[in-house]
């Protein structure tokens, strides 16, 4: 069968443009809004995710990371004495004022750790060594925030909370969702960093023995420690990209965005299409009134969605590499991954599909006798 | 000479509001094959509409319709269009051709309806062409070419896959006076040489010399079948 889809698509260049870039467009908006919410989702919990830890205790009620409440030590025995706990860290995230040489003050969240073990540790280090954390004074930073905390190499001394800290090492892509960047450095350190008293700590991180079932070590140290919470790692994880995306309203904003940029797509392509079936409304009666069954004349509208669905997307995600690329340059944190890209192709198709139904109500209210009139 | 169709106490009313049209009001009618029928009289008269009901396009208020023998008005709304793509080719007055298509793709277009694809429907749409003198515009598009190649080209469109009933709706009021007499001469053979029964709907009198018969229409009745 003759192209007739393609043809009456590819007829008016100027209407194929429009369409094009509307849809293009509606896939740049939601690539970069959905990957911005994935983005700000990931950097809210990365440290959970890479700490490699199995569990995670916290002062009862924590919800996100940078709530935790400083809670006894005593707990940290306590957890080193149960069956089935390989390792265990105290880990501190607190807040804390970072001032730069120059006298200009930063809040940064202090990231107290381990340096010998293998949880909890700074993980993507471009620069220096986490042994290097040993040293008086040491710090490591993401080099992300460089200029921001204005120390941009090692050795840069500054001063976090009254006391001298020193750069020994820089990771990258280590990003926090909030304003205030992360500061690896000892426990012991982190404790005068952030004011905690000295028999407390935010954290314990555990690693469970091999073999051991992280389910029912997880009961057992909640059945000890009833006043604390404990999470398996993917739980935490979880409830900390909940408060943070869901519970201030910032997802929520982003997703309202990727949501604006469908409806701006399902409107400009409705448009367009049934702008386009207006067009050839009299062809689509000839059909009709030749015999052409529904189906055919419908086929001819879908196809032409599919179509325009198909280079739409390419072209936007086209543009949506360049931007995500540009981004990553300049601080934003865009994740892009293969499964959002082919979920917005179906999500794109399916945009354009349902932006023709105005047309096909059109069609199949068509009267063939429009034909003999005129 | 057999019967293509057979108009029986055919009425059409138009409700539009709290406003009744009468369009057709009792009509008999036989439209037989290898003939050319032509349905004439003063606008509004109800030709258009006798057309659009022969054509199984617009169904009578009341009355009865057959084609080759078989009562399409007893017959649901969504089996019509396949009655119409069997039996019954369409010549327009705007020749209705899809611009986007070129006259080869045009013709091709209406076999695929019929089941006819690929290489088979690019011969015959080409054989098509051939007979009304257009092999050479196979690849033109409407746009390119006169209105009276565009009519010739919707002629080989509406004999496509061999209907046995062509209905036009004034084919020759676009066209200049001797075009409209190639076209016409072309329709007149298609119900003389290839046995087809043609109906055209007309104001144009110099179509008379090429009517088999003429049916006078007015105000929804048959005033006269010459």
């Amino acid at each position: 069968m003759p192209p007739l889809a393609r043809r009456n698509l590819f007829h008016d260049r100027i209407r194929l443009v429009v369409t094009l870039t509307g849809i293009a467009f509606s896939v740049v908006l939601m690539v970069v809004q959905w990957g911005l919410f994935e983005g700000f989702s990931s950097s809210t919990s990365g440290l959970i995710d890479h700490s490699h830890a199995d569990l995670w205790i916290a002062a009862k009620n924590t919800a996100y990371l940078e709530q935790a409440i400083p809670f006894n030590e005593r707990k940290y025995y306590q957890v080193l004495a149960t069956p089935g706990v390989a390792k265990a860290i105290k880990y501190i995230v607190r807040w804390s004022i970072w001032k730069q040489p120059g006298g200009r003050a930063e809040s940064v969240a202090i990231v107290g750790c381990d340096p010998d073990a293998s949880i909890g540790a700074p993980f993507n280090l471009v620069a220096g060594d986490v042994q290097q954390l040993k040293q008086p004074n040491a710090i490591i930073i993401d080099r992300i925030y460089a200029d921001k905390l204005d120390a941009h190499h090692i050795g840069d001394m500054v001063e976090i909370n009254g006391y001298r800290a020193k750069v020994v090492g820089f990771t990258d892509g280590i990003r926090a969702f909030t304003t205030s960047p992360y500061v690896f450095t000892t426990f012991k350190r982190a404790l005068d960093f952030t004011v905690i008293a000295d028999d407390q700590t935010n954290f314990i991180l555990v690693k469970a023995a091999p073999g051991i079932d992280v389910k029912q070590l997880k009961a057992e140290l909640q059945r000890r420690l009833p006043d604390n919470a404990v999470f398996d790692t993917a739980e935490f994880s979880a409830s900390t990209r909940h408060y943070w995306m869901f519970t201030t309203g910032a997802g929520i904003a982003v997703l309202m965005a990727a949501a604006l940029g469908l409806i701006v797509g399902i409107a400009v392509v409705a448009q367009t299409i049934y702008a386009t079936t207006m067009d050839h409304i009299r062809e689509y009666g000839t059909l009709k009134a030749m015999g052409a069954p529904n189906s055919y004349v419908l086929g001819v509208i879908m196809q032409q969605a599919v179509i325009a669905a198909t280079i739409g997307y390419i072209i936007g995600m086209a543009v949506s590499l360049f931007v995500v690329h540009g981004a990553s340059k300049g601080g934003a944190n865009i994740l892009l991954s293969w499964q959002t890209a082919v979920g917005l192709f179906f999500l794109t198709l399916a945009m354009c599909t349902s932006a023709a139904v105005v047309s096909v109500k059109k069609i199949l209210s068509l009267d063939p006798a429009i034909v003999f009139k005129g | 000479m057999s019967d293509a169709i057979t108009i029986r106490g055919v009425t059409k009313n138009y409700d539009e509001g709290s406003t009744k049209t009468l369009a057709l009001d009792g009509v008999d009618l036989t439209v037989n094959r290898g003939e050319v029928t032509l349905l004439m009289g003063p606008s509004g008269s109800g030709k258009t509409t006798l057309l659009s009901i022969m054509g199984c396009i617009l169904r009578p208020t009341s009355g009865q319709v057959l084609l080759g023998g078989k009562d399409v008005t007893s017959l649901r709304e969504a089996d019509l269009p396949a009655v119409r793509l069997r039996h019954i080719g369409f010549v327009f007055q705007g020749f209705n051709l899809f611009p986007t298509l070129s006259a080869g793709e045009n013709v091709e277009l209406s076999l695929g309806l019929k089941g006819v694809k690929g290489s088979e429907a690019k011969d015959e749409a080409l054989r098509l062409l051939t007979l009304v003198g257009l092999a050479e515009k196979y690849n033109a598009f409407p746009a390119d070419i006169s209105g009276g190649q565009k009519q010739r080209v919707a002629i080989a469109r509406a004999v496509a896959g061999s209907p046995e009933v062509i209905l036009a709706d004034e084919p020759t009021a676009a066209l200049d006076s001797h075009t409209g007499k190639t076209i016409v001469e072309m329709m007149a053979k298609l119900a003389h040489h290839e046995d087809r029964a043609v109906v055209i709907v007309t104001h144009d009198n110099r179509l008379i010399d090429y009517a088999d018969r003429i049916v006078r229409l007015e105000d929804g009745r048959i005033a006269n079948a010459a």
